[in-house]
């Protein structure tokens, strides 16, 4: 900033202030950018992929999971996006309670909750993509 | 108090943007946690998880589809401007700009996007195969 006259106000004293150990909001506002052009081919191909390709919701059935996790490129292109779309749109909401939960205590079980929910979908995503059994009964 | 001069994200444009952006962020986030719950079915049986699919099967979700598919576009499209804005010299400039050739990617893209998409669902519901 360094023009002062066109800077407004809420911009020269910003609510919250900068803690000034560490660079975290630094990596995590530069992991959203490069997150979001990975995502923009992972999510954009998957959702043609599977909405217009394949034939939509119609298509699918368990035979059809079974038949695309039998090969490791859709189980890599799954898992990355899974793991890349969760932390993205996490730290998205991160921001977003940062910005509208003024209480601290509201805004700390927010953030708390919002953790445990990115760490048990994460997880659970996870571990159904590696332990899938197509013979499953 | 002189008015405060518009900024990117003050007024206009650039905030209405921003705020499509936070919308359609949450709306894809809590989906996204509704998907991988629904297609973590698949390690409980194959039965659990044709239900619940099945029941996805109808014109409603469908419609709910696109709007997904809408929503995703818009985030995507709108992200690749914020890049730009951030770290291309003359992004701040063509903001505007910017946010006109996404709008009309966004409306060439869901136009074929919608046909093809909801096309099983107008057969089923007005005849045809």
């Amino acid at each position: 900033m360094t023009d002062n006259l066109s800077t407004p106000p809420a911009l020269l004293n910003p609510r919250s202030a900068r803690s000034g150990k560490n660079n975290y909001e630094l990596y995590s506002w530069l992991f959203m950018r490069i997150s979001g052009i990975i995502l923009v081919f992972l999510v954009l191909g998957h959702l043609f992929i599977m909405n217009i390709l394949d034939g939509g919701v119609q298509r699918i059935n368990f035979g059809f999971v079974a038949g695309r996790w039998a090969s490791p490129f859709w189980q890599v292109w799954d898992l990355l996006q899974l793991w890349l779309a969760m932390l993205h749109g996490g730290n998205g909401l991160r921001t977003i309670i940062n910005d509208y939960a003024e209480n601290d205590r509201t805004r700390s079980f927010l953030k708390y909750l919002l953790l445990v929910t990115v760490v048990f979908i994460v997880l659970l995503g996870t571990l159904v993509i590696f332990t899938f059994d197509p013979n499953i009964s | 108090m002189a008015p405060i001069p518009a900024t990117l994200y003050r007024g206009r444009e650039g905030m209405w943007s921003w705020v499509a952006h936070r919308i359609t962020g949450v709306a894809v986030f809590f989906f996204l946690f509704t998907h991988v719950l629904d297609t973590a079915l698949v390690r409980v049986s194959p039965k659990a998880y044709n239900t619940v699919i099945e029941s996805y099967k109808t014109p409603i979700v469908n419609f709910l589809e696109v709007g997904l598919v809408g929503a995703v576009l818009y985030h995507a499209l709108n992200g690749i401007r914020l890049i730009l804005i951030d770290f291309w010299s003359k992004g701040p400039k063509y903001h505007r700009v910017m946010l006109w050739v996404i709008s009309a990617v966004w409306i060439i893209v869901m136009i074929p996007g919608f046909y093809f998409m909801t096309k099983h669902t107008f057969e089923q519901m007005f005849g045809g195969n």
